[in-house]
């Protein structure tokens, strides 16, 4: 609970912080980019996870395990994408998207 | 003693099998050979063993108030269906099996010791002795068995060696062709037997023989069911489905175009399987359900027995008249004395001397493995001589080879039912069975014995007689290994006649009188030598004769040479009625209309595919778009509907 500060100017940031997220990701053509695009997303969501435990039942902990769980799976999720963004590059030498559309046909 | 000796019986074979098969690259010549008649002279004295303590030896329980019992050496239950139906695996000692523990291990011992020379130098030896060992394991498995299903185990697996060494030249197509007709004629014929073993499994409650042969039990059948269908009752229809699986394993009338194909396997085999032991299966068979056949509505299904066997004596007699493949001749030979033992059985009462038809059947079934492995073995040894299997390419071969010509004298006049070798005896308590109980049957018997006479003494004068053609090499003596089983059947034709069967071997277990009928002696020696003169005044030199013979006959001469056309007419129905009629079409209807629904389905879905595959950009993005929008216009259906 932060003082003078309600519930809804706190969510308006983080569903900005979600479309800001959304827009790169649409937007954006380089590979690294569009990841960091998605990690805005979900933190986002572990964002809103923690705002709601914290002002809605304050005596609780579940939201923000939640939001831990989401910050590991994340890590391990970028991790993945890094490896396979590496190994695309080493096939096309490339992180412009434009250039990865073999999966069309 | 214990009884549990007997099992050795079976598993020595078996093991002879496994360790011969599993070292077939390694085990060279003669070396398996040696291995597989040591272990099936062990097998075979352990065999003799037994049905001499069967017979005279006193073994517990074998000979109750002078009547012989079925004796169960062991018995373990294996699948319970009920407390009255299981399937057992056991070994059974009765009369008859007691006599094939003579048979089947004496033919098989002497056709693995002349193997052994006859196979010499052949590519699969270790292979060929393997596969003997699986045959004697399932033969002595078969004629051992305690239930019909038990039988009927190790009856498929006597067809499957005999298809494995049919087969043997599996690089021989006729060999091939053979060995696949073999196998699907018996097994077509083998649906019948299952048929029936399930019938009698379900409305007799019971497929173990000892049951089985109770006449109380049967009595009891009888009331319960009555008369089922066409005036007979369920259990007889059943014993009729079984009779046809022991017609095609033995090679009755329409089911045994096989046989005579059979002979493309090695010589030693068609003497084992195709004249000894395997194909007396079906006789076996009836024999061991003899009580079944005849008490079930006074001997309804062995009448069926009885001109089954009756035909296939004459009509496969006919055809040998005519055949040049010295082993065909065997054949149709063998095709002839298995009905013999047909319609022996299908004569025959059950007790005391209304069984003498039982009993002769019996017999001749000895004493016929006896001298039909001895034509067989010395055929393979005029065979290995002259290399050719054809009697236009012999003659006069008694000067080269006088072992295999007395042996198979000596069995000639067996076959021909001259006394006092053994054939005579046999071959005549059946004409007298015959002529007790059916004078058309008799009839056929009695013509048969003379034209079996004339047939054999045809092929006598042929081989060894006649003119001599011109050798490519001189023909020579077969090797030690190959005269000495000659000689020891032939000893053994010689002396089986005198056993006292009718004290040993009858339906119900006592011993009866049998006594020489002098007219049907005469008779029937009579018509033999008939037939035996007849054919040296054709065949004993190279005359004009039977070319004469052979015009004057015509038709009937070139019906008979092609067998009556039995094979074709297989062919047409086969082909032109199953195939062309029913098989195509149906093949048509699942190519076109089964195939063709589950492919229109996978084109159908082709086509809308290539129609809306413009949608895939492949760029991540414009997926991700697509998701968003759709979780857009879904947030908003809940957000103003719900």
């Amino acid at each position: 609970m932060i003082e003078g500060v309600s519930i809804y100017e706190i969510l308006t940031l983080s569903t900005l912080i979600f479309f800001i997220g959304v827009f790169g990701f649409f937007t954006r053509k380089n590979l690294i980019a569009m990841l960091m695009s998605i990690e805005l997303i979900l933190n986002s969501a572990a964002f809103n996870f923690v705002i709601v435990n914290k002002y809605l039942y304050p005596e609780q902990l579940d939201g923000g395990i939640f939001s831990l769980f989401i910050i590991a799976i994340a890590a391990a999720e970028t991790a993945l994408a890094l490896a396979i963004i590496i190994n695309l590059y080493r096939l096309v030498m490339s992180l412009n998207t434009d250039k990865l559309e073999t999966l069309k046909n | 003693m214990d009884l549990g000796y007997t099992a050795l019986i079976l598993l020595i074979p078996i093991s002879l099998f496994l360790i011969l098969g599993f070292n077939f690259k390694r085990l060279k010549e003669p070396v398996s050979g040696i291995i597989g008649t040591v272990g099936l002279g062990i097998t075979a004295l352990i065999s003799y063993y037994t049905a001499y303590s069967y017979f005279f030896g006193g073994m517990e329980g074998a000979k109750i108030d002078g009547v012989y019992q079925k004796v169960y050496a062991m018995n373990m239950v294996w699948i319970n269906f009920s407390d009255t139906l299981h399937m057992d695996m056991g070994i059974l000692i009765d009369p008859i099996s007691a006599m094939m523990l003579i048979v089947v291990p004496t033919i098989s011992l002497m056709v693995h010791l002349y193997s052994v020379g006859y196979m010499h130098g052949e590519a699969g030896f270790t292979r060929f002795f393997a596969y003997l060992g699986l045959f004697t394991f399932s033969m002595l498995g078969l004629v051992l068995a305690t239930n019909l299903f038990m039988i009927y185990i190790f009856w498929e697996m006597v067809g499957v060696s005999s298809y494995l060494l049919i087969g043997y030249y599996y690089n021989k197509p006729s060999a091939v062709l053979a060995a696949k007709k073999a196998f699907i004629v018996t097994r077509f014929a083998d649906f019948g037997f299952l048929m029936g073993i399930l019938m009698i499994g379900f409305y007799g409650e019971s497929w173990d023989f000892k049951v089985l042969a109770d006449p109380a039990f049967i009595a009891g059948l009888q009331a319960k069911f009555g008369a089922a269908f066409m005036g007979i009752s369920v259990i007889s229809w059943a014993l009729i489905f079984i009779f046809i699986g022991g017609a095609g394993k033995s090679a009755m009338f329409p089911l045994h175009i096989w046989l005579p194909d059979a002979m493309e396997g090695p010589t030693p085999v068609s003497a084992l399987i195709h004249a000894a032991t395997m194909v007396v299966a079906g006789v076996f068979l009836v024999a061991r359900l003899f009580p079944l056949f005849s008490f079930m509505d006074d001997g309804a299904a062995l009448q069926v027995v009885a001109y089954t066997g009756a035909f296939t004596t004459i009509f496969a007699a006919i055809i040998a008249f005519s055949q040049y493949d010295i082993k065909r001749v065997l054949a149709f030979s063998t095709m002839s004395q298995i009905g013999y033992m047909m319609l022996a059985l299908g004569v025959s009462g059950y007790a005391g001397h209304d069984g003498l038809g039982f009993m002769a059947s019996m017999f001749h079934l000895f004493t016929h493995a006896m001298f039909k492995a001895l034509l067989f073995l010395a055929a393979g040894s005029i065979i290995h001589a002259v290399h050719s299997n054809y009697m236009q390419d012999m003659g006069g071969l008694r000067k080269y080879m006088p072992i295999t010509h007395i042996t198979f004298l000596i069995a000639a006049l067996a076959i021909s039912g001259i006394p006092p070798l053994a054939g005579f005896f046999s071959k005549d308590e059946i004409l007298v069975a015959a002529l007790h109980d059916n004078i058309l049957i008799f009839g056929v018997t009695y013509l048969v014995a003379g034209m079996t006479a004339f047939y054999m003494f045809r092929l006598y004068f042929r081989i060894f007689w006649w003119n001599e053609p011109n050798y490519k090499h001189t023909p020579q003596e077969a090797p030690k290994t190959m005269t000495i089983p000659l000689l020891v059947l032939a000893f053994m034709t010689i002396i089986s006649g005198f056993i006292p069967f009718h004290s040993l071997v009858t339906a119900d277990g006592a011993a009866f009188h049998t006594h020489f009928n002098w007219y049907m002696v005469g008779a029937s020696v009579g018509i033999g030598t008939f037939g035996i003169l007849f054919a040296m005044l054709m065949y004993k030199k190279e005359n004009k004769l039977s070319t004469r013979f052979r015009a004057a006959f015509g038709v009937f001469y070139i019906w008979s040479y092609n067998k009556f056309y039995i094979d074709e007419i297989y062919m047409f129905v086969t082909k032109k009625i199953i195939f062309d009629r029913i098989a195509a079409p149906s093949a048509w209807f699942d190519r076109h209309i089964v195939d063709g629904a589950m492919n229109g389905i996978g084109s159908g879905t082709e086509w809308i595919s290539d129609k809306i595959k413009g949608l895939q950009s492949g760029r991540v993005q414009d997926y991700a778009m697509f998701f968003v929008s759709g979780v857009v216009v879904i947030a908003m259906i809940f957000w103003y509907y719900l």
